[in-house]
């Protein structure tokens, strides 16, 4: 598997090469913990403005610029305000915050006492899924190295503030990667959505104001802190500041982790030559998914020579979303029919049960594509699935519905042949149907 | 949902008053977990408490729960709440070494189902059943994160990626012994 970064230096690849890159020692020989200390000269306010000024949007997949969401929160709530770091990567496809974690941990603690600071917190947490046991050890020690070197603790470089960081483990739920199922779940309750508003920055972690940021968006922070906001967007685009992991799965020579300066051209390229192109020479691009599971089906024929750039703005525009960067490559061997029946059991499992539009309508799909799949498939069941899809988008509880329909819509339009003969069709079914 | 199906636990959850006991070493390390939360929210420390009762215990039994409910000052019933939605808690026994194959859409299409049917041949068994022996589970999980390296599985907590049909005969000779 490749871990490299293409079109720029390496910012958030910077250490991960490096022997014992994952210690305080080398974190501190290349750089660490000197943007928290130029941080706690500044004034929250400026550091909140700095990270307003780069752009960054936050890197778990919804893509909300961070600046704002850190101006949300109350400054004169006599509340204890909490920073939680959502490393719960558990989107399919997703895999590039394992690798931060594992062998640069110090750059996300350091981001994250940046945040405490600005915020006016003094606790953090870390919530981590549960199978990734073995990174919580990792943090664990870089945690204990941080509190020894006087980064965490009271009176950090010997200023007023003091800030402490604490791992969280999860035990195993898709949903709790949604902010406010996290928080349910950091209580100790079933991981359940919570109504918004009011927003976390509001009311979060015990009712109490909350940051709730990916890994990559806090590793991205002391850059910022480092660089000045403005040098940081300007390394990517101006609505889509700085540079960005992808993790690309599938049927590619080279999968793996890559960092792109955001506003990287094109889609094609990348897949084509950076990545080594088709896994198997004789066999073509059928159809990639490049946010994640949880963003719509591209068909070859939306990405070769359409020179779709890699940013948030360029991947709506060619119909799709950026969301965590989690690409998957499909290549003409695949069955897209298959492919989202797959996708489609996921968030089956995955359906918290709160809510009935999606908890009943992804059983119901699971149910349609099962009887498709052994052979009992209809011609009406592309419009019954699309029906069902309507129902549940937009009308469940959290974003998780909306997640659920956006495979099954995409993928009988971008590539309804391989419904055609799953549903004995005769016609073209998203043209008869839609 | 992430849950187990009611089938798989309701006919575990026994009605018994008995309480798991725990040397002070894992009581420890359970007071480590409850510290990191404020006072007054022990309960956020439950998933982490789990976690050590499954560890210790090999699966959430009806005493672990017991005992976490009194530890933690909850109800029997708040413990069961949280218990039974995440997919990770065992809530029956499972071998000694739990196998878990990720099914999801990139392991899927680099050569799962090879794999599945594989290792479910060697050990004789389907998927969501343990050996005779009690030595081996196999479970199909959903993503486990490890995309890049395709197809891949978790035996307990250790990840085993870039899987191939001659690497697992390998692992599963050497598992027999142990």
């Amino acid at each position: 598997m490749e871990i490299r970064a293409i079109g720029c230096e390496p910012l958030q690849l910077k250490r991960v090469h490096m022997k014992d890159g994952h210690t305080i020692k080398v974190y501190r020989d290349t750089g660490g913990y000197l943007s928290l200390k130029k941080a706690l000269t500044m004034t929250p306010a400026d550091i909140i403005e700095e990270v307003k000024a780069s752009a960054l949007r936050g890197r778990g997949g919804a893509g909300f610029p961070t600046g704002m969401k850190w101006s949300f929160v109350p400054k004169d709530s006599p509340k204890e305000k909490y920073v939680v770091c959502n490393a719960d990567e558990s989107e399919p496809g997703s895999f590039k915050d394992r690798y931060l974690m594992e062998r640069d941990p110090h750059s996300m603690i350091e981001g994250m006492i940046i945040a405490a600071y600005a915020l006016g917190s003094s606790t953090g947490y870390i919530y981590t899924r549960g199978e990734y046991k073995y990174l919580i050890d990792i943090m664990d020690v870089a945690l204990a190295e941080a509190r020894e070197a006087g980064m965490l603790g009271k009176n950090i470089f010997g200023s007023e503030f003091s800030c402490d960081i604490h791992t969280h483990t999860g035990a195993g739920a898709y949903i709790c990667g949604e902010e406010t199922a996290l928080l349910s779940s950091l209580e100790g309750y079933r991981g359940h959505p919570r109504m918004k508003p009011p927003f976390p920055a509001i009311e979060g972690l015990y009712a109490s104001p909350t940051i709730v940021n990916n890994c990559e968006t806090f590793t991205s922070i002391p850059q910022i802190i480092e660089m000045g906001g403005i040098p940081w967007r300007d390394l990517g685009t101006e609505k889509s500041g700085g540079t960005k992991l992808w993790s690309i799965s599938g049927h590619v020579k080279k999968p793996g982790v890559y960092e792109l300066p955001m506003g990287y051209a094109d889609m094609e390229k990348f897949i084509m030559e950076d990545c080594g192109g088709m896994l198997r020479d004789d066999k073509k691009l059928k159809a990639v998914i490049p946010g994640g599971s949880s963003v719509y089906i591209m068909n070859a024929g939306q990405i070769l020579g359409k020179n779709v750039t890699l940013d948030y703005e360029g991947l709506v525009a060619a119909g799709s979303m950026l969301g965590t960067g989690g690409m998957m490559v499909m290549d003409e061997t695949v069955d897209v029919m298959d492919t989202t029946k797959n996708l489609t059991e996921f968030y089956k499992h995955e359906s918290c049960g709160w809510c009935t539009p999606c908890r009943e309508g992804t059983d119901w799909l699971v149910k349609i594509f099962d009887r498709i799949a052994s052979g009992g498939g209809r011609p009406e069941d592309a419009q019954l699935m699309l029906d069902i899809c309507d129902n549940i988008e937009g009308k469940s509880f959290c974003p998780l519905g909306d997640a659920a329909a956006w495979p099954i819509q995409s993928a009988i339009k971008q590539v309804p042949d391989d419904f055609k003969k799953w549903l004995h069709a005769k016609t073209d079914i998203y043209a008869s149907n839609v | 949902m992430a849950a187990a199906t009611p089938t798989s636990y309701t006919d575990k959850i026994v009605k018994t008053d008995e309480v798991a006991e725990f040397s002070p070493e894992i009581i420890d390390e359970m007071n480590m977990h409850v510290a990191k939360y404020p006072l007054e929210r022990k309960r956020s420390a439950l998933i982490p408490l789990l976690m050590l009762v499954q560890r210790e215990r090999g699966w959430i039994d009806n005493p672990g729960v017991n005992f976490l409910a009194r530890f933690l000052d909850l109800e029997v019933t708040d413990v069961w709440e949280t218990a039974t939605f995440y997919s990770m808690f065992n809530l029956r026994p499972v071998g000694r070494h739990h196998i878990q194959i990720c099914k999801t859409l990139s392991c899927r299409i680099m050569g799962e189902p090879d794999i599945t049917e594989h290792v479910c041949s060697r050990l004789g068994i389907h998927p969501g059943e343990t050996t005779a022996d009690g030595k081996f589970t196999v479970s199909m999980v959903e993503c486990l994160g490890s995309c890049g390296t395709a197809p891949m599985m978790q035996i307990g907590f250790d990840y085993h990626e870039d899987l191939t049909i001659d690497k697992n005969d390998k692992r599963r000779d050497h598992q027999r012994t142990l």
